[in-house]
C-alpha cells in the first residue's frame, strides 16, 4: 500500500530507462539528501561528524569501487586498502611536489594513479579466477604495504605523512562541518557515475563477464579489456578514498591505516550490503558503522554500560556471525532485503 | 508469415578439409561444407560425432590443425570469439549459457554491445548522446521481446525463467546482434512438443523475415527434415553425408549411423 505502483504508467522507453522508475523512490531519494545536506548539519555534533559520518562515507565510496570490481565484475580483490594507499600516498606527493596544485585536483589524480596501478595488478585476472585472484591481489596489498613503509620517498622522509589544509579554490573546508559536506558532494557525485555506469552498456559488459565469461566472449565482449576497466575504475574509486581518508579524515597518518584489515573492512560492507549494488555498498558501510554505536549506546540505555574491551569483543562476534549469515542466507545483502521489503510493501497491510 | 521472399544466395561460410584434435583424440577429420547465404543448414549425427565442436571451430574457440575457413570471401586463421562476434557470427549454446543475474531485457540489451558505441565517460554521465543511443538500442530489443513473445519476463531475473524461456531469451540475445550467421546449438533439446513448435516458428521467421543465414545442430530428426535445406551428417568426427533433407534421409550410411549395422 506504502509503496504501491499502481497508476505510475511509462509512456516512454526513457522514462522506463529512469534511475528510479518508480516515484515513492525519487521522493526517498530527495528526502535522504535533504536530511544528508540540511537535516545533519542542524543537529550533529563534532563527535558525530569526525568520528562516525566521515569515515562512513568515505569507506562506503570505497566499497562502491570494490563492489563495480567484485559485485559487478565477478574479479574478487583483497587489495583495496593498497590501492587506497596508493590514492593517498600520490595526492600526498604531488601536493608537496607539485607547487600550487588544487586539492581537488591532486585527490582526482591520486585516483588515476591508483587506477593505474590497479591495471597493472589487473593483469593476471585473465588467466586466474576466483580464491587464485584474491591470493594475487592479496600480494598486490602486501607490496603495496611494504612499499610505503620502506621506500621513505613516498612519505617524504618523516614518520608520518601530513595532510595539507584543505584549500580550494580560496575555500577552507576546516571545520568537520565543512568537511563533511566537501566529502558528501564527492560521495554523491561519484555514486551516480558509478550508478550510471552500471546500468549502460559498461556495467552489462562487466555483469556478463561476471555471469559467464565463455558467453560473454560470444557476443563480442573483450575479455581482458573489459576486466583491466573494472580494475581501473575500481581502483579510482578506492584511491580517491583514500586520499579523502588520509586528508580529511585523519590529516596526518602512517602507512598501517592502509593495511590489509582496510581492505577486508570494505570487503566486508561490500558483502554485507550487496554484492551486484551501488545501494549496498552504502548499507554495507552505514551498518558496519552504526554497530559499535548501537553496542555502546542500547546496553547503556537500559542501564547495563559495558566495558570498552567487551564492547569491541561483541562488535567482532557480530560480524563474523552476520557475514556467515548473508554468505548463507542472502548472498546478496542488505539490497536485496531492501528489495524485498518493497516488494512486501507494495500490499501491506493488506493481505491482497 | 508464409514463406515468401527466400532467397538463397551464394556460399557464406565455406569449410574445406577441417581437422581437429584434442591431444589423441581425433575430434574433427577432413570435414568440408559449406553454406549459403539465406539457408537453413543442418548438422547432424549421433552423439560425440563433433556437431559442436564443428560449432566452436567456426566461431573461433577451437583453432583446427588443419584446413581452412572461408566466411565472407575472406579466409581465416586463427579468430578469438569477439573478432568473430565482430564479423556477424551470433550463437546460442546447448546448454544455455545466459547471464543469470541480470533481466531479460539487459541479457538482450548485452548482445547489442558491439553496437553501441559511446565512450566510457559518456555512460558515466548517462547524459545527451549516450542516453539517446541507449534508448535507441532499448527500441530495437524491444522489436526483438514482441517477435519472441516474451513482454511479460521483460525485467525477471533469467536464472528464474523456466528452461524453454531461458532458450528463447538466448535466442534474443543472438538475435539482438543482428547476425548474417546464427549458430544453433541444440535449440529445441529438452523441449515439449510445444516449445518445440513455438521455436521452430521463430527460427523459421528469423530466417524469413531477417534473412539471417542459419546453421543449426539438432537431434529431433522431424523437424531438422522440416526446418532446413540441406543437411550435413557427421558421424565419429567425419562426413559421412551431404545434401537436402530427402537424399540425406535415404542415404545408406546415415540410416546404418542412427539405426545400427549388423555385425
Amino acid at each position: 500500500m506504502l509503496y504501491r505502483e499502481t497508476g505510475q504508467y511509462k509512456t516512454s522507453y526513457s522514462a522506463d530507462q529512469a534511475m528510479f522508475p518508480i516515484l515513492q523512490d525519487r521522493v526517498g531519494l530527495v528526502l535522504i539528501l535533504i536530511v544528508a545536506f540540511v537535516g545533519v548539519p542542524m543537529v550533529a555534533t563534532q563527535y558525530t561528524y569526525t568520528g562516525i559520518l566521515i569515515p562512513f562515507l568515505i569507506l562506503a565510496l570505497a566499497a562502491i569501487g570494490l563492489n563495480l570490481l567484485t559485485g559487478y565484475c565477478g574479479q574478487v580483490s583483497l587489495g583495496t586498502g593498497g590501492f587506497m594507499a596508493v590514492g593517498a600516498y600520490a595526492a600526498y606527493n604531488l601536493v608537496i611536489r607539485v607547487p600550487d596544485i588544487n586539492i581537488l585536483l591532486a585527490i582526482f589524480l591520486g585516483g588515476g594513479i591508483s587506477a593505474l596501478v590497479g591495471v597493472l595488478f589487473g593483469l593476471p585476472s585473465l588467466r586466474i579466477k576466483g580464491f587464485y585472484l584474491a591470493v594475487a591481489t592479496l600480494a598486490a596489498q602486501f607490496f603495496l604495504d611494504w612499499l610505503f613503509i620502506r621506500i621513505k620517498w613516498f612519505s617524504n622522509y618523516a614518520p608520518n605523512a601530513n595532510a595539507p589544509d584543505l584549500v580550494i579554490f580560496g575555500v577552507s573546508f576546516s571545520s568537520p562541518l565543512e568537511r563533511y559536506l566537501f566529502v558528501l558532494t564527492i560521495v554523491c557525485f561519484m555514486a551516480l557515475l558509478a550508478k550510471n555506469l552500471v546500468r549502460s552498456r559498461v556495467g552489462r559488459a562487466w555483469m556478463a563477464v561476471r555471469d559467464m565469461d565463455i558467453a560473454a566472449e560470444i557476443i563480442g565482449i573483450r575479455l581482458l579489456h573489459t576486466k583491466l576497466l573494472a580494475f581501473a575504475v575500481s581502483s579510482f574509486y578506492c584511491g580517491v578514498a583514500g586520499a579523502l581518508w588520509a586528508f580529511v579524515h585523519l590529516g596526518a597518518w602512517e602507512p598501517l591505516t592502509f593495511d590489509v584489515n582496510r581492505s577486508f573492512q570494505v570487503l566486508f560492507m561490500v558483502i554485507i550490503g550487496g554484492l551486484g549494488s551501488i545501494l549496498g555498498s552504502i548499507l554495507g558501510a552505514a551498518f558496519i558503522f552504526a554497530i559499535p554505536i548501537l553496542i555502546n549506546q542500547v546496553p547503556a540505555t537500559f542501564g547495563m554500560p559495558i566495558s570498552t574491551a567487551l564492547a569491541a569483543h561483541l562488535e567482532g562476534m557480530i560480524f563474523g556471525s552476520l557475514i556467515i549469515f548473508f554468505l548463507i542466507a542472502e548472498p546478496h545483502g542488505f539490497a536485496r532485503l531492501w528489495q524485498i521489503g518493497k516488494e512486501k510493501l507494495r500490499l501491506w497491510p493488506f493481505p491482497h | 508469415m508464409t514463406s515468401s521472399g527466400r532467397v538463397i544466395g551464394d556460399t557464406l561460410l565455406k569449410i574445406e578439409n577441417i581437422t581437429l584434435s584434442f591431444g589423441g583424440v581425433r575430434a574433427l577429420s577432413d570435414v568440408s561444407f559449406d553454406v549459403r547465404k539465406g539457408e537453413i543448414r543442418a548438422i547432424i549425427g549421433p552423439n560425440g560425432a563433433g556437431k559442436s565442436s564443428m560449432l566452436n571451430c567456426i566461431n573461433g574457440f577451437y583453432h583446427p590443425q588443419k584446413g581452412q575457413i572461408t566466411y565472407k570471401g575472406t579466409v581465416r586463421q586463427q579468430m578469438r570469439p569477439h573478432e568473430a562476434a565482430a564479423q556477424g557470427i551470433a550463437r546460442t549454446f546447448q546448454n544455455i549459457a545466459l547471464f543469470k543475474g541480470m533481466s531479460t531485457l539487459d541479457n538482450i540489451m548485452s548482445g547489442r554491445l558491439l553496437k553501441m558505441k559511446r565512450g566510457f565517460f559518456w555512460q558515466a554521465l548517462y547524459w545527451g548522446p549516450a542516453e539517446r543511443e541507449e534508448l535507441e538500442h532499448r527500441e530495437a530489443v524491444e522489436k526483438i521481446i514482441d517477435f519472441l513473445e516474451i513482454q511479460a519476463i521483460r525485467k525477471m531475473p533469467v536464472g528464474k525463467l523456466p528452461y524453454g524461456l531461458q532458450k528463447r531469451v538466448e535466442l534474443g540475445r543472438a538475435l539482438a546482434a543482428e547476425p548474417d550467421l546464427l549458430l544453433l546449438d541444440e535449440p529445441m533439446a529438452g523441449m515439449n512438443v510445444e516449445e518445440k513448435e513455438d521455436m521452430c516458428r521463430f527460427i523459421l521467421d528469423v530466417n524469413d523475415q531477417f534473412g539471417t543465414t542459419i546453421a543449426l545442430i539438432e537431434h529431433d530428426m522431424g523437424v531438422v527434415m522440416d526446418l532446413s535445406d540441406r543437411v550435413v551428417v557427421l558421424e565419429y568426427g567425419q562426413k559421412i553425408a551431404d545434401g537436402t533433407p530427402d537424399e540425406v534421409r535415404s542415404n545408406q550410411k546415415v540410416i546404418d549411423a542412427y539405426l545400427g549395422v549388423p555385425h
